[in-house]
């Protein structure tokens, strides 16, 4: 169990027999009263936002999630398929379970898919992939003035802004937390 | 490259809390009080349900000046201020730091009505000294800090701006999440707010009112939703003082907090101790007011994160 003194961000929690992750978190106490623990959690299987105040005396049940290392191995039309890095076992999820992520998934990545109860509910990326860039405006020379980007299309499909030299065939390096352009990668 | 940006970008605040500390001080000396330094490090802290004391080796850092000054009184030193730091373990948010800045003043013959003015005149006394005039904006909200603020009883408050009532607060151990979530944003604009006579539950050091005895002497400042000061009229009946003592213990007990050991000196103290008022006012936060700051963070120089 769960102490209200234990909530922090990214914490989860059961409410109502359903996952919830701690989004955001405020420690409030009024006047020699007792501490209150003012939470917006999201619900981790439908999404949705909820606000609850916990105070010190309420405790709660931690999510019945397991995280897992495993290791994705390919698209194969609408299914995503994964290997249990431990156990060789293999799952697959459907594109609306992968959510994001599948912007950035690549053959052989090894990433953190987090179960609730045998579902698969999220998927944690390493922090940084390099893709190859396959489609790209060519870039006109002498065009190098900052802050003028292009899109391009990498190898997963995703649609990502870069600076103007940057060329079809080359890799560069995205932030999967904010699905930014960072820099280009030399072989 | 700076060294340390945050503190660079606090510079204007600290000036701020300067002023705000040297007018402070100016205008407890025009009024001829004593300024006091008591021992930050005492044996044991108050038996008080909701406050984790912080250890330093046998001894603890004191949560408030209370127990010493209050000794003071007893004494016969009748109008005393301090401004001392202050260590309370666990409480960390945008209104709060382990370790803060606390003014807490004393005036014998005075009850809390009576320090309710005298806040009042402080704060118009700082305003004018910071050259800020008695209009001020705090968080997108104008404030007009001239007299006579408004004094609002805690019972009223809940049936002004709770979903419940204070009754029904107390019997489901809600009055602090209606209190912080519904009531304070509301609390103290267009004039600050004094809120006043808590459940004695919640007031273990304060007199009880006379024509009210479920009720304690206590207020609290609110400025544009801000909660900045406490202060009651002291209870000196050490009889009723040592049951309340017992009664926050047990409280701390089910809480899963150690009890803390009888105040026997203090209560000896309050016994002699003469009708009087006394009030603790979160200086950090008094900054945060005049600084307009979101947080706490943004009017000391360093948070214990940064150290």
């Amino acid at each position: 169990m769960y102490n209200a003194s234990d909530l922090r961000k990214n914490l989860r929690l059961m409410i109502e027999d359903d996952p919830y992750i701690v989004v955001d978190f405020q420690f409030v106490k009024p006047g020699k009263g007792q501490s209150l623990y003012r939470c917006k959690l999201r619900n981790m299987l439908t999404g949705s936002i909820i606000d609850r105040t916990f105070r010190e005396v309420d405790s709660f049940k931690p999510a019945d999630t397991q995280e897992k290392t495993m290791q994705y191995l390919y698209k194969e039309g609408d299914a995503y398929h994964f290997m249990d890095n431990e156990n060789y076992e293999q799952i697959a999820m459907t594109e609306e379970q992968v959510g994001d992520a599948k912007n950035f998934l690549i053959d052989n990545m090894e990433c953190k898919v987090l179960f609730f109860r045998d579902r698969p509910i999220d998927i944690t990326l390493p922090n940084f992939v390099d893709v190859v860039v396959t489609e790209a405006p060519p870039w006109i020379k002498g065009d190098t003035v900052s802050g003028n980007y292009k899109p391009v299309i990498v190898e997963t499909g995703y649609k990502v802004s870069v600076p103007p030299f940057v060329e079809q065939g080359e890799k560069i390096r995205i932030d999967t937390r904010t699905g930014d352009y960072l820099t280009r990668v030399k072989e | 490259m700076t060294a340390d940006w945050k503190l660079e970008t606090r510079h204007r605040a600290l000036e701020m809390r300067a002023d705000v500390l040297h007018a402070t001080r100016a205008f407890f000396l025009s009024r001829d009080y004593l300024e006091v330094e008591t021992p930050n490090r005492i044996p044991f802290p108050l038996p008080e349900s909701h406050i984790d004391a912080v250890p330093a080796g046998e001894w603890w850092l004191h949560p408030s000046p209370e127990l010493c000054m209050k000794r003071m009184l007893a004494a016969g030193y009748e109008r005393i201020f301090q401004i001392s730091k202050c260590y309370r373990g666990h409480e960390r948010g945008p209104l709060h730091l382990p370790e803060f800045t606390l003014l807490e003043w004393y005036h014998v013959g005075y009850d809390y009505f009576r320090l309710m003015e005298e806040c009042e005149d402080l704060f118009l006394y700082v305003s004018g000294a910071l050259g800020t005039g008695r209009h001020i904006h705090y968080r997108g909200q104008q404030i007009e800090l001239s007299k006579t603020w408004e004094r609002l009883a805690v019972k009223e408050a809940f049936e002004r701006y709770g979903s419940i009532s204070l009754e029904e607060a107390l019997a489901e151990n809600r009055f602090e999440e209606i209190l912080a979530v519904e009531i304070e944003p509301r609390l103290g604009s267009p004039k600050p707010t004094f809120l006043y006579d808590y459940p004695l539950v919640f007031a273990s050091l304060a007199r009880k009112r006379k024509v009210n005895p479920a009720v304690a002497e206590r207020f609290e400042i609110y400025v544009g939703g801000l909660e900045l000061a406490n202060g009651f009229s002291e209870l000196t009946d050490a009889g009723e003082q040592r049951a309340r003592f017992e009664k926050e213990n047990e409280t701390r007990s089910d809480r899963g907090r150690p009890p803390c050991p009888m105040p026997e000196k203090f209560l000896e103290a309050i016994s002699c101790m003469p009708e009087s008022a006394g009030i603790a006012l979160g200086v950090d936060r008094m900054v945060m007011l005049f600084a307009d700051a979101s947080s706490i963070d943004e009017v000391v120089s360093f948070t214990p994160e940064e150290l």
